[in-house]
Protein backbone atom coordinates (compact mmCIF):
# COMPACT_ATOMS: atom_id res chain seq x y z
CA UNK A 1 0.00 0.00 0.00
CA UNK A 2 2.75 2.34 1.06
CA UNK A 3 4.82 1.31 -1.94
CA UNK A 4 2.05 2.03 -4.41
CA UNK A 5 1.48 5.50 -2.87
CA UNK A 6 5.14 6.21 -3.32
CA UNK A 7 4.99 5.06 -6.96
CA UNK A 8 2.00 7.30 -7.58
CA UNK A 9 3.70 10.24 -5.93
CA UNK A 10 6.82 9.55 -7.99
CA UNK A 11 4.72 9.93 -11.12
CA UNK A 12 2.54 12.81 -9.90
CA UNK A 13 5.30 14.89 -8.27
CA UNK A 14 6.91 16.13 -11.50
CA UNK A 15 3.46 16.76 -13.00
CA UNK A 16 2.46 18.72 -9.89
CA UNK A 17 5.67 20.68 -9.95
CA UNK A 18 5.22 21.48 -13.63
CA UNK A 19 1.63 22.54 -12.99
CA UNK A 20 2.83 24.78 -10.18
CA UNK A 21 5.43 26.39 -12.39
CA UNK A 22 2.83 26.89 -15.07
CA UNK A 23 0.44 28.49 -12.56
CA UNK A 24 3.27 30.71 -11.32
CA UNK A 25 4.09 31.90 -14.83
CA UNK A 26 0.39 32.61 -15.36
CA UNK A 27 0.37 34.80 -12.23
CA UNK A 28 3.46 36.71 -13.39
CA UNK A 29 1.77 37.30 -16.74
CA UNK A 30 -1.38 38.33 -14.87
CA UNK A 31 0.58 40.93 -12.87
CA UNK A 32 2.18 42.29 -16.05
CA UNK A 33 -1.32 42.32 -17.55
CA UNK A 34 -2.56 44.46 -14.64
CA UNK A 35 0.33 46.89 -15.24
CA UNK A 36 -0.53 47.13 -18.95
CA UNK A 37 -4.29 47.48 -18.37
CA UNK A 38 -3.54 50.20 -15.80
CA UNK A 39 -1.75 52.14 -18.54
CA UNK A 40 -4.19 51.47 -21.36
CA UNK A 41 -7.52 51.73 -19.53
CA UNK A 42 -6.77 54.04 -16.62
CA UNK A 43 -10.44 55.00 -16.13
CA UNK A 44 -11.64 51.48 -15.35
CA UNK A 45 -8.58 50.71 -13.23
CA UNK A 46 -9.19 53.90 -11.21
CA UNK A 47 -12.81 52.83 -10.70
CA UNK A 48 -11.67 49.44 -9.44
CA UNK A 49 -9.17 51.15 -7.13
CA UNK A 50 -11.90 53.43 -5.80
CA UNK A 51 -14.15 50.42 -5.12
CA UNK A 52 -11.41 48.58 -3.22
CA UNK A 53 -10.62 51.76 -1.25
CA UNK A 54 -14.33 52.14 -0.49
CA UNK A 55 -14.47 48.62 0.90
CA UNK A 56 -11.34 49.16 3.04
CA UNK A 57 -12.30 52.60 4.35
CA UNK A 58 -14.52 51.42 7.27
CA UNK A 59 -11.62 49.33 8.59
CA UNK A 60 -9.14 52.20 8.11
CA UNK A 61 -11.63 54.50 9.82
CA UNK A 62 -11.66 52.30 12.92
CA UNK A 63 -7.89 51.70 12.90
CA UNK A 64 -7.00 55.38 12.62
CA UNK A 65 -9.22 56.47 15.50
CA UNK A 66 -7.14 55.26 18.47
CA UNK A 67 -4.00 56.73 16.86
CA UNK A 68 -5.78 60.06 16.43
CA UNK A 69 -7.03 59.95 20.03
CA UNK A 70 -3.51 59.27 21.33
CA UNK A 71 -2.15 62.06 19.21
CA UNK A 72 -4.76 64.47 20.53
CA UNK A 73 -4.06 63.46 24.12
CA UNK A 74 -0.34 64.04 23.63
CA UNK A 75 -1.12 67.40 22.05
CA UNK A 76 -3.24 68.40 25.06
CA UNK A 77 -0.43 67.59 27.49
CA UNK A 78 2.00 69.62 25.38
CA UNK A 79 -0.47 72.54 25.32
CA UNK A 80 -0.84 72.43 29.08
CA UNK A 81 2.87 73.02 29.52
CA UNK A 82 2.94 75.91 27.10
CA UNK A 83 -0.33 77.57 28.11
CA UNK A 84 1.15 80.59 29.87
CA UNK A 85 3.63 81.42 27.14
CA UNK A 86 0.99 80.89 24.46
CA UNK A 87 -1.42 83.19 26.25
CA UNK A 88 1.14 86.02 26.21
CA UNK A 89 1.82 85.43 22.55
CA UNK A 90 -1.89 85.39 21.70
CA UNK A 91 -2.44 88.73 23.48
CA UNK A 92 0.27 90.36 21.37
CA UNK A 93 -1.15 88.76 18.25
CA UNK A 94 -4.69 89.87 19.10
CA UNK A 95 -3.56 93.49 19.41
CA UNK A 96 -1.92 93.28 16.03
CA UNK A 97 -4.96 91.57 14.47
CA UNK A 98 -7.28 94.28 15.80
CA UNK A 99 -5.31 96.80 13.79
CA UNK A 100 -5.59 94.52 10.74
CA UNK A 101 -9.33 94.18 11.33
CA UNK A 102 -9.74 97.95 11.20
CA UNK A 103 -7.74 98.05 7.97
CA UNK A 104 -9.76 95.17 6.50
CA UNK A 105 -13.08 96.83 7.35
CA UNK A 106 -11.96 99.99 5.62
CA UNK A 107 -10.82 98.04 2.56
CA UNK A 108 -14.03 95.99 2.49
CA UNK A 109 -16.15 99.12 2.42
CA UNK A 110 -13.96 100.59 -0.31
CA UNK A 111 -14.09 97.31 -2.23
CA UNK A 112 -17.89 97.22 -2.05
CA UNK A 113 -18.14 100.74 -3.39
CA UNK A 114 -15.73 100.03 -6.22
CA UNK A 115 -17.53 96.80 -7.14
CA UNK A 116 -20.75 98.75 -7.27
CA UNK A 117 -19.13 101.23 -9.59
CA UNK A 118 -17.77 98.52 -11.90
CA UNK A 119 -20.87 96.32 -11.87
CA UNK A 120 -18.60 93.44 -10.79
CA UNK A 121 -19.90 89.85 -10.84
CA UNK A 122 -18.80 87.89 -7.80
CA UNK A 123 -17.40 84.34 -8.18
CA UNK A 124 -19.41 81.25 -7.42
CA UNK A 125 -20.17 80.54 -3.81
CA UNK A 126 -17.93 78.14 -1.94
CA UNK A 127 -19.14 75.04 -0.20
CA UNK A 128 -16.99 73.04 2.17
CA UNK A 129 -16.96 69.33 2.72
CA UNK A 130 -15.17 68.24 5.87
CA UNK A 131 -13.46 64.87 5.72
CA UNK A 132 -11.36 62.79 8.05
CA UNK A 133 -7.98 61.42 6.99
CA UNK A 134 -8.26 57.66 7.49
CA UNK A 135 -5.06 56.58 5.76
CA UNK A 136 -1.74 58.02 4.75
CA UNK A 137 -0.76 55.75 1.93
CA UNK A 138 2.83 56.45 2.77
CA UNK A 139 6.06 55.12 1.48
CA UNK A 140 8.53 56.63 -0.90
CA UNK A 141 6.48 55.93 -4.02
CA UNK A 142 3.17 57.71 -3.61
CA UNK A 143 2.08 60.69 -1.57
CA UNK A 144 -1.65 60.44 -1.10
CA UNK A 145 -4.26 60.30 1.64
CA UNK A 146 -7.53 58.40 1.87
CA UNK A 147 -10.49 60.45 3.13
CA UNK A 148 -13.75 59.13 4.54
CA UNK A 149 -15.98 61.28 2.32
CA UNK A 150 -16.86 60.42 -1.25
CA UNK A 151 -19.42 60.81 -3.97
CA UNK A 152 -22.33 60.70 -1.51
CA UNK A 153 -20.93 63.70 0.40
CA UNK A 154 -20.48 65.67 -2.82
CA UNK A 155 -16.75 65.14 -3.37
CA UNK A 156 -15.75 65.34 -7.03
CA UNK A 157 -12.53 64.59 -8.84
CA UNK A 158 -10.30 67.65 -9.18
CA UNK A 159 -11.51 69.56 -6.14
CA UNK A 160 -8.93 71.27 -3.94
CA UNK A 161 -8.38 70.25 -0.33
CA UNK A 162 -7.18 72.71 2.29
CA UNK A 163 -6.62 73.16 5.99
CA UNK A 164 -6.48 76.44 7.87
CA UNK A 165 -2.84 76.72 6.78
CA UNK A 166 -3.25 76.29 3.05
CA UNK A 167 -3.57 73.91 0.14
CA UNK A 168 -2.83 70.21 0.69
CA UNK A 169 -3.67 68.70 -2.67
CA UNK A 170 -6.46 67.75 -4.98
CA UNK A 171 -8.95 64.90 -5.15
CA UNK A 172 -7.64 62.33 -7.63
CA UNK A 173 -10.17 59.55 -7.17
CA UNK A 174 -13.67 59.29 -5.73
CA UNK A 175 -15.55 56.28 -4.42
CA UNK A 176 -19.01 56.31 -2.85
CA UNK A 177 -17.83 56.83 0.72
CA UNK A 178 -14.13 57.50 0.26
CA UNK A 179 -11.82 59.56 -1.85
CA UNK A 180 -8.14 59.76 -2.60
CA UNK A 181 -6.27 62.99 -2.12
CA UNK A 182 -3.13 63.50 -4.21
CA UNK A 183 -0.77 65.63 -2.11
CA UNK A 184 1.08 68.56 -3.66
CA UNK A 185 4.31 66.71 -2.92
CA UNK A 186 3.39 63.68 -5.07
CA UNK A 187 5.37 63.10 -8.24
CA UNK A 188 2.19 63.42 -10.32
CA UNK A 189 1.00 66.69 -8.81
CA UNK A 190 1.12 69.76 -11.07
CA UNK A 191 -0.49 72.97 -9.82
CA UNK A 192 -0.58 76.33 -11.58
CA UNK A 193 0.76 78.92 -9.14
CA UNK A 194 1.92 82.51 -8.95
CA UNK A 195 4.54 84.14 -6.76
CA UNK A 196 2.34 86.42 -4.70
CA UNK A 197 4.51 89.54 -4.68
CA UNK A 198 5.73 89.54 -8.29
CA UNK A 199 2.77 87.73 -9.93
CA UNK A 200 5.28 85.48 -11.74
CA UNK A 201 3.49 82.44 -13.08
CA UNK A 202 4.86 78.94 -12.62
CA UNK A 203 3.82 75.35 -12.14
CA UNK A 204 4.41 73.66 -8.81
CA UNK A 205 5.54 70.09 -9.42
CA UNK A 206 5.70 67.44 -6.72
CA UNK A 207 8.94 65.49 -6.40
CA UNK A 208 7.96 62.81 -3.85
CA UNK A 209 10.17 64.64 -1.38
CA UNK A 210 8.82 67.06 1.21
CA UNK A 211 9.54 70.04 -1.04
CA UNK A 212 7.75 70.49 -4.35
CA UNK A 213 9.60 72.45 -7.04
CA UNK A 214 8.68 75.42 -9.25
CA UNK A 215 8.93 74.58 -12.96
CA UNK A 216 8.03 76.26 -16.27
CA UNK A 217 9.19 79.64 -15.00
CA UNK A 218 9.36 82.49 -17.50
CA UNK A 219 12.92 83.39 -18.48
CA UNK A 220 14.44 86.02 -16.25
CA UNK A 221 11.99 85.43 -13.43
CA UNK A 222 13.22 86.89 -10.17
CA UNK A 223 12.36 84.72 -7.22
CA UNK A 224 13.83 85.05 -3.76
CA UNK A 225 13.88 82.82 -0.73
CA UNK A 226 10.85 83.54 1.44
CA UNK A 227 8.49 84.53 -1.40
CA UNK A 228 4.91 83.34 -0.86
CA UNK A 229 3.49 80.91 -3.42
CA UNK A 230 -0.29 80.82 -4.02
CA UNK A 231 -2.57 79.11 -6.54
CA UNK A 232 -3.07 81.08 -9.73
CA UNK A 233 -6.43 79.64 -10.71
CA UNK A 234 -5.27 79.01 -14.29
CA UNK A 235 -6.85 76.01 -15.93
CA UNK A 236 -10.00 76.66 -13.98
CA UNK A 237 -9.77 73.64 -11.72
CA UNK A 238 -8.55 75.54 -8.67
CA UNK A 239 -9.65 78.80 -7.14
CA UNK A 240 -6.97 81.47 -7.17
CA UNK A 241 -5.14 82.79 -4.14
CA UNK A 242 -5.03 79.66 -1.98
CA UNK A 243 -1.80 79.81 0.01
CA UNK A 244 0.60 76.93 -0.67
CA UNK A 245 3.95 77.75 0.90
CA UNK A 246 7.11 79.80 0.74
CA UNK A 247 10.18 79.45 -1.47
CA UNK A 248 12.64 77.68 0.81
CA UNK A 249 15.62 77.26 -1.49
CA UNK A 250 16.60 79.28 -4.53
CA UNK A 251 19.83 78.06 -6.08
CA UNK A 252 20.95 77.75 -9.70
CA UNK A 253 17.48 78.27 -11.07
CA UNK A 254 15.99 75.51 -8.91
CA UNK A 255 13.32 76.73 -6.55
CA UNK A 256 12.00 74.46 -3.81
CA UNK A 257 8.86 75.33 -1.88
CA UNK A 258 8.21 74.60 1.77
CA UNK A 259 4.45 73.92 2.05
CA UNK A 260 2.52 75.60 4.86
CA UNK A 261 0.64 72.43 5.65
CA UNK A 262 2.36 69.86 7.80
CA UNK A 263 1.27 66.50 6.42
CA UNK A 264 2.14 64.65 9.61
CA UNK A 265 -0.46 66.48 11.67
CA UNK A 266 -3.42 66.13 9.31
CA UNK A 267 -6.52 64.68 10.89
CA UNK A 268 -9.28 66.59 9.12
CA UNK A 269 -9.27 68.41 5.81
CA UNK A 270 -11.74 70.66 4.00
CA UNK A 271 -12.60 69.99 0.41
CA UNK A 272 -13.53 73.14 -1.48
CA UNK A 273 -16.45 73.06 -3.83
CA UNK A 274 -16.29 76.34 -5.72
CA UNK A 275 -18.66 75.10 -8.36
CA UNK A 276 -15.79 75.45 -10.83
CA UNK A 277 -16.11 73.05 -13.72
CA UNK A 278 -12.84 74.00 -15.37
CA UNK A 279 -10.98 71.30 -17.24
CA UNK A 280 -12.39 68.59 -15.02
CA UNK A 281 -16.04 67.90 -15.62
CA UNK A 282 -18.28 66.81 -12.81
CA UNK A 283 -21.79 65.45 -12.74
CA UNK A 284 -23.42 62.08 -13.13
CA UNK A 285 -21.90 61.41 -16.55
CA UNK A 286 -18.30 62.01 -15.50
CA UNK A 287 -17.50 58.32 -15.29
CA UNK A 288 -18.42 57.79 -18.88
CA UNK A 289 -16.20 60.48 -20.26
CA UNK A 290 -13.03 59.57 -22.07
CA UNK A 291 -9.79 60.27 -20.21
CA UNK A 292 -8.37 63.70 -20.91
CA UNK A 293 -5.29 63.42 -23.07
CA UNK B 1 -12.97 8.84 13.13
CA UNK B 2 -14.11 11.66 10.90
CA UNK B 3 -13.09 15.14 12.03
CA UNK B 4 -16.01 17.16 13.32
CA UNK B 5 -17.25 20.29 11.57
CA UNK B 6 -15.75 22.47 14.30
CA UNK B 7 -12.42 20.79 13.95
CA UNK B 8 -12.43 21.38 10.22
CA UNK B 9 -13.44 25.01 10.65
CA UNK B 10 -10.65 25.48 13.13
CA UNK B 11 -8.26 23.90 10.66
CA UNK B 12 -9.44 26.27 7.91
CA UNK B 13 -9.14 29.26 10.21
CA UNK B 14 -5.57 28.34 11.05
CA UNK B 15 -4.76 27.85 7.40
CA UNK B 16 -6.09 31.27 6.58
CA UNK B 17 -4.07 33.08 9.23
CA UNK B 18 -0.95 33.82 7.15
CA UNK B 19 -3.14 35.52 4.54
CA UNK B 20 -5.18 37.42 7.10
CA UNK B 21 -2.09 38.53 9.06
CA UNK B 22 -0.52 39.84 5.86
CA UNK B 23 -3.69 41.80 5.03
CA UNK B 24 -3.61 43.24 8.57
CA UNK B 25 -0.05 44.41 7.90
CA UNK B 26 -1.20 46.14 4.69
CA UNK B 27 -3.67 48.10 6.84
CA UNK B 28 -1.09 48.84 9.55
CA UNK B 29 1.17 50.38 6.91
CA UNK B 30 -1.61 52.83 6.00
CA UNK B 31 -2.59 54.15 9.43
CA UNK B 32 -1.60 57.81 9.77
CA UNK B 33 0.70 57.71 12.79
CA UNK B 34 1.30 61.49 12.87
CA UNK B 35 5.00 60.95 13.42
CA UNK B 36 7.17 63.52 11.73
CA UNK B 37 8.29 62.40 8.25
CA UNK B 38 7.45 58.75 8.95
CA UNK B 39 4.79 58.67 6.25
CA UNK B 40 7.38 59.43 3.57
CA UNK B 41 9.48 56.38 4.44
CA UNK B 42 6.84 54.00 5.83
CA UNK B 43 8.21 50.49 5.29
CA UNK B 44 6.36 47.84 3.33
CA UNK B 45 5.22 45.58 6.16
CA UNK B 46 3.34 43.26 3.82
CA UNK B 47 6.56 42.51 1.90
CA UNK B 48 8.07 41.24 5.15
CA UNK B 49 5.05 38.97 5.61
CA UNK B 50 5.17 37.65 2.05
CA UNK B 51 8.87 36.87 2.45
CA UNK B 52 8.40 35.25 5.85
CA UNK B 53 5.55 32.94 4.86
CA UNK B 54 7.29 32.15 1.58
CA UNK B 55 10.33 30.95 3.52
CA UNK B 56 8.65 29.12 6.42
CA UNK B 57 5.15 28.03 5.44
CA UNK B 58 4.73 28.55 1.71
CA UNK B 59 1.98 25.90 1.68
CA UNK B 60 -0.17 28.11 3.93
CA UNK B 61 0.16 31.16 1.70
CA UNK B 62 -0.50 30.02 -1.86
CA UNK B 63 0.80 32.12 -4.73
CA UNK B 64 -2.61 33.36 -5.82
CA UNK B 65 -3.06 34.73 -2.28
CA UNK B 66 0.22 36.64 -2.73
CA UNK B 67 -1.13 38.01 -6.00
CA UNK B 68 -4.27 39.23 -4.19
CA UNK B 69 -2.20 40.81 -1.40
CA UNK B 70 -0.07 42.67 -3.94
CA UNK B 71 -3.16 43.83 -5.80
CA UNK B 72 -4.72 45.06 -2.56
CA UNK B 73 -1.52 46.89 -1.62
CA UNK B 74 -1.45 48.48 -5.09
CA UNK B 75 -5.05 49.64 -4.87
CA UNK B 76 -4.71 51.21 -1.45
CA UNK B 77 -1.24 52.71 -1.66
CA UNK B 78 -1.78 54.68 -4.84
CA UNK B 79 1.16 53.40 -6.88
CA UNK B 80 0.39 52.39 -10.48
CA UNK B 81 -1.74 49.23 -10.36
CA UNK B 82 0.26 46.04 -10.80
CA UNK B 83 3.61 47.22 -9.40
CA UNK B 84 3.40 45.54 -6.00
CA UNK B 85 1.42 42.64 -7.50
CA UNK B 86 4.32 41.82 -9.82
CA UNK B 87 7.05 42.44 -7.24
CA UNK B 88 5.33 40.37 -4.52
CA UNK B 89 4.73 37.43 -6.84
CA UNK B 90 8.39 37.58 -7.92
CA UNK B 91 9.66 37.75 -4.33
CA UNK B 92 7.39 34.88 -3.30
CA UNK B 93 8.49 32.77 -6.26
CA UNK B 94 12.14 33.41 -5.49
CA UNK B 95 11.94 32.44 -1.83
CA UNK B 96 9.47 29.57 -2.07
CA UNK B 97 11.25 27.89 -4.99
CA UNK B 98 14.60 28.41 -3.22
CA UNK B 99 12.96 27.19 -0.05
CA UNK B 100 15.63 24.50 0.46
CA UNK B 101 18.31 27.17 0.77
CA UNK B 102 16.61 28.72 3.80
CA UNK B 103 15.44 25.55 5.55
CA UNK B 104 17.19 24.91 8.84
CA UNK B 105 19.27 28.09 8.57
CA UNK B 106 19.64 30.41 11.54
CA UNK B 107 17.47 33.50 11.92
CA UNK B 108 20.37 35.78 10.94
CA UNK B 109 20.86 34.01 7.64
CA UNK B 110 17.15 34.44 6.84
CA UNK B 111 17.39 38.09 7.84
CA UNK B 112 20.36 38.49 5.50
CA UNK B 113 18.27 36.79 2.84
CA UNK B 114 15.55 39.36 3.44
CA UNK B 115 18.13 42.17 3.18
CA UNK B 116 19.15 40.96 -0.29
CA UNK B 117 15.65 40.11 -1.55
CA UNK B 118 14.03 43.33 -0.29
CA UNK B 119 16.89 45.39 -1.79
CA UNK B 120 16.08 43.82 -5.14
CA UNK B 121 12.35 44.36 -4.58
CA UNK B 122 12.84 48.03 -3.60
CA UNK B 123 14.98 48.60 -6.68
CA UNK B 124 12.37 46.96 -8.92
CA UNK B 125 9.51 49.03 -7.45
CA UNK B 126 11.64 52.16 -7.81
CA UNK B 127 12.41 51.30 -11.44
CA UNK B 128 8.79 50.46 -12.33
CA UNK B 129 7.27 53.52 -10.63
CA UNK B 130 9.92 55.83 -12.13
CA UNK B 131 9.33 54.37 -15.61
CA UNK B 132 5.54 54.50 -15.36
CA UNK B 133 5.53 58.08 -14.04
CA UNK B 134 8.28 59.22 -16.39
CA UNK B 135 10.17 60.85 -13.52
CA UNK B 136 12.79 59.63 -11.09
CA UNK B 137 11.51 58.83 -7.58
CA UNK B 138 13.74 60.24 -4.83
CA UNK B 139 16.23 57.38 -4.26
CA UNK B 140 17.11 58.62 -0.78
CA UNK B 141 13.55 58.13 0.49
CA UNK B 142 13.53 54.64 -1.06
CA UNK B 143 16.81 53.83 0.71
CA UNK B 144 15.42 55.01 4.06
CA UNK B 145 12.25 53.01 3.51
CA UNK B 146 14.37 49.94 2.75
CA UNK B 147 16.50 50.37 5.89
CA UNK B 148 13.44 50.93 8.06
CA UNK B 149 11.89 47.74 6.65
CA UNK B 150 15.10 45.88 7.40
CA UNK B 151 14.95 47.15 11.00
CA UNK B 152 11.30 46.12 11.37
CA UNK B 153 11.92 42.62 9.99
CA UNK B 154 13.09 40.93 13.23
CA UNK B 155 10.10 42.28 15.15
CA UNK B 156 7.49 41.07 12.66
CA UNK B 157 9.29 37.80 11.98
CA UNK B 158 9.55 37.16 15.71
CA UNK B 159 5.81 37.72 16.20
CA UNK B 160 5.06 35.42 13.25
CA UNK B 161 7.38 32.71 14.57
CA UNK B 162 5.65 32.82 17.95
CA UNK B 163 2.30 32.59 16.18
CA UNK B 164 3.55 29.60 14.22
CA UNK B 165 4.58 27.83 17.40
CA UNK B 166 1.35 28.64 19.23
CA UNK B 167 -1.28 28.18 16.53
CA UNK B 168 0.07 26.64 13.36
CA UNK B 169 1.98 23.69 14.73
CA UNK B 170 -0.78 21.18 14.08
CA UNK B 171 -1.58 22.44 10.59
Amino acid sequence: MKGSTRTISRITAPVKSAAQRFAYMALILGAVGVLVIGRVDAVHMDQLRAQITDAATPILNVLSQPVDALNQAAGKVRELYAVHEENQQLRIERDRLLQWQAAARKLEAENRTLRGLLNFTAGAQTNFIAARVVADTGGAFAHSLILNAGDLAGVRKGQAAVTGDGLIGRVSGVGRRSSRLLLITDLNSRIPVVIESTRTRAVLAGTNSGWPRLIHLPTGAIIAKGDRVVTSGHGGAFPSGLPIGVVSAATDGIFDVQPYVNRDRLEYVRILDYGLQGIIRSGPDRNRRKPAN
Amino acid sequence: MKPSVWHRMDFLRRQLTPFMLTIVLVFVGLVPFHISDLARVMPLFSLIAVFHWGVYRAELLPMYAVFLIGFFQDALSGVPMGVYTLVYVLVYGLVSFQHRFFSGKSFYVVWLGYAVVSAGASFLVWLLVSLLHGAVVDPLAVAFQYLLGLGCYPLIAHLFLRWQRAVLQQV
